[in-house]
């Protein structure tokens, strides 16, 4: 029974080390979705910032410096996202497909370029890496039946950034419901009209976001090849970005029920590599293709308002004409 | 729209400003290559002579235009009714599933002559099936396109993984891929088709699709430009009230233009499978779904535009191999981000030049005619 219940514990902190990128991933895609733009180039941005932060970390050997990088690289692109279809009123879908493709090949490029190491980056060592942080009293009390393993395992030991992704979700939730900012920028994405018309200019609140965005998904990215993994290998963001954008329609562009929606996906990442060759009881052998498929059925399934009804905001993807 | 276009000459926006903004994108191209301390003349020269240089390498390069036709005409048809279909990817991959079920259910008992059609009646469903579900919850759930296709890549890809892994794989073989077709349900390469007629030419992976990619055109632009269907989808993608308001249905039409570019999608299968690997394998689609969409802005969405600009990237792809042993600072990755750029100046940012090439026509135009 022990054994059980310390693979469950195991299962449930890497479920968290799983769901922490498309956390901070998914908050930024609902901030600048709350804004009416519509942003599919989550993907793009972390997989730069992940480049980029590893770059800058083996460069100069401070991770610190290598977030930086990270979160400045993902809000340029986030600015180039803006510029394209805010200030140019160009299609959102296709400037995220852009940025997706850009990226895609611009990280290997640049990484063969500067490091000749097909496209990865030096591996880093701890030093300049996000590394676990034991709480005070982890390794006494993880002897503790029960208890002990639940504090050793699932809430002591993440590095920093896994614990800035929780906290991001009570700030995104209290940014957007309870500031002055969040309801101008709720209103931006419903009725941008209005917002105009009160005086507000609907152009700065929709740039605001996707700064925003860029720095929550540059954070998302160096977690990724500084803190989950040490160093960046290519397309090492492999659809995480997507999954992002569907646990953000999933918990309905709200920062709680997102959360949830990460740790579900999150969970179903950690137990599908667990499930293989597994029989479960009732269903017999699950393919693990089919675990691996299911965020994104069920994302269909909730679009399609099997869950309730999943409503986007409901100005999102339309550029905002000013009338003279 | 009306009143911005006014001020343009036809010629000027339909050829000179897409122009420009390819131009842009290679510009932008070669200053990142001279950015790589590299020389970008020398590297187009090397691009150029290694997509059109020699025989061999035309095949090449005709054999990933004709994929790039028929994921750039998908896009395409979807486009001209305001949806934007970015599940090329797999709905590709699932095409190519339907002509290798044909195939291995058929291969043994029927000729080319009749596999053939079942091939390609396959490909289209298979496509066509899986445009069909994002299409429906489109229409009438109003569920998002643009998601709901992109999940259906990634599920398609799962599903691929598994049949091929699990179903089809040939027994006694560790790697995902199915047997080998019987040699009748082999789509004859372009080299062999021109022998009969006396031609040689080198041998390279061009086959017979790239007859069928050109058919699709013609049958794309009859079916946009001269029938109902297309009249059709067209209100749609133009203007939704009024296309109620004349009694057409959108949720009918969603379904069809999707369903249609499917189908188109599928054909990819065609070109990869029967034409070229001769059996079911995984990623044979890879990443000819996203370029459709780069041939499809670039083409403005017309089939001679799609056609010229899925030469373009062919020249690319092959050019860029052939770059890539060359001089391995430019690996095939530079192709692709060639092609993002192209999406971002050709798509995103196409109205960025606009109101300065109306400026331009204005000042310099605009007094000859008075003059006149």
């Amino acid at each position: 029974m022990a054994e059980y219940y310390l693979l469950a514990v195991l299962t449930l902190d890497a479920t968290i080390r799983v769901s922490t990128p498309l956390i901070l991933a998914a908050l930024a895609g609902l901030v600048v979705e709350r804004s009416g733009v519509i942003d599919i180039g989550l993907e793009g941005k972390m997989l730069a910032a992940a480049f980029a932060a590893a770059a800058a970390a083996s460069l100069t050997g401070s991770v610190w410096l290598g977030l930086l990088a990270g979160v400045v690289v993902s809000v340029l692109l986030a600015l180039l996202h803006g510029f394209a279809c805010i200030t140019h009123r160009g299609n959102q879908i296709v400037s995220g497909v852009a940025i997706n493709i850009v990226v895609a090949g611009l990280t290997v490029l640049l990484g063969i370029s500067w490091f000749e190491r097909g496209g990865q980056t030096p591996p880093l060592p701890n030093s300049a890496r996000f590394n676990a942080i034991t709480f005070p009293g982890a390794e006494a009390v993880a002897e503790v039946p029960i208890l002990g393993a639940l504090y050793a395992e699932l809430v002591s030991g993440h590095n920093i950034l896994v614990y800035l992704a929780f906290l991001a979700v009570p700030a995104v939730w209290w940014l957007v419901y309870r500031t002055r900012f969040g309801l101008r920028l709720r209103a931006t994405g419903e009725n941008p009209a209005a917002v105009d018309t009160a005086g507000i200019s609907v152009v700065r609140m929709r740039y605001l976001a996707l700064v925003l965005c860029g720095i929550l998904c540059g954070i998302a990215g160096s977690y990724l090849s500084t803190g989950h993994g040490a160093g960046f290998l290519r397309d090492m963001t492999a659809g995480k970005g997507f999954i992002a954008l569907a646990a953000m329609i999933f918990g309905k562009w709200r920062p709680v029920p997102v959360l949830f929606a990460c740790l579900l996906f999150g969970f179903l990442d950690a137990v599908a590599i667990r499930l293989q060759g597994v029989e479960v009881p009732l269903l017999g052998e699950v393919p693990v293709q089919f675990v691996q498929a299911l965020p994104y059925i069920l994302t269909v399934v909730v679009l399609a308002g099997f869950i309730g009804q999943a409503i986007a905001p409901r100005a999102s993807g339309l550029p905002y004409v000013k009338e003279h | 729209m009306a009143s911005t276009t006014a001020k343009l000459p036809v010629w000027a926006d339909v050829v000179l400003l897409p122009l420009i903004n390819v131009a842009l994108a290679f510009l932008v191209s070669g200053l990142l290559i001279a950015a790589l301390g590299q020389d970008p003349f020398e590297a187009t020269w090397i691009l150029v002579r290694g997509a059109f240089g020699y025989e061999e390498s035309l095949g090449y390069t005709f054999y990933y235009t004709t994929n790039f036709i028929f994921t750039g005409l998908a896009v395409a048809v979807a486009f001209h009714a305001m949806l934007f279909n970015i599940g090329g990817e797999g709905q590709a991959y699932i095409g190519g599933l339907g002509v290798g079920l044909a195939c291995l259910a058929l291969d043994q008992s029927l000729p080319f002559i009749l596999l053939l059609p079942i091939c390609i009646v396959g490909a289209a469903l298979f496509g066509a099936a899986w445009a069909f579900i994002p299409a429906y919850l489109q229409a009438k759930r109003g569920s998002h396109i643009v998601i709901t296709t992109i999940m259906f890549n990634f599920i398609a890809a799962s599903v691929m993984v598994y049949l091929l892994a699990n179903v089809l794989i040939k027994p006694g073989q560790m790697s995902p891929e199915s047997r080998e077709f019987a040699s009748n349900a082999w789509l004859p390469f372009m080299h062999e088709a021109l022998a009969w007629f006396g031609i040689e030419v080198a041998r390279s992976p061009l086959n017979l699709s790239l007859v069928w990619a050109l058919i699709c055109c013609v049958g794309v632009w009859a079916l946009i430009w001269h029938t109902r269907w297309g009249y059709e989808i067209r209100s749609v993608g133009s203007n939704v009230d009024a296309a109620v308001y004349a009694g057409i249905a959108p949720a009918r039409i969603i379904i069809i233009a999707m369903c249609l570019s499917g189908g188109l999608a599928g054909f990819v299968g065609i070109n990869e499978i029967i034409g070229v690997q001769h059996r079911l394998l995984l990623d044979f689609s890879a990443g000819y779904g996203f370029t459709g969409i780069a041939v499809s802005l670039m083409g403005r969405n017309h089939p001679v535009g799609i056609v010229l600009a899925s030469l373009l990237f062919g020249a690319l792809y092959q050019g860029g191999a052939e770059l890539s042993f060359e001089n391995p600072a430019f690996t095939p990755d530079l192709v692709v981000v060639i092609q993002g750029l192209v999406v971002l100046f050709s798509g995103a940012l196409s109205y960025m030049l606009r109101p300065t090439l109306e400026r331009l026509f204005q000042r310099f135009a605009a007094p000859a005619l008075v003059e006149a």
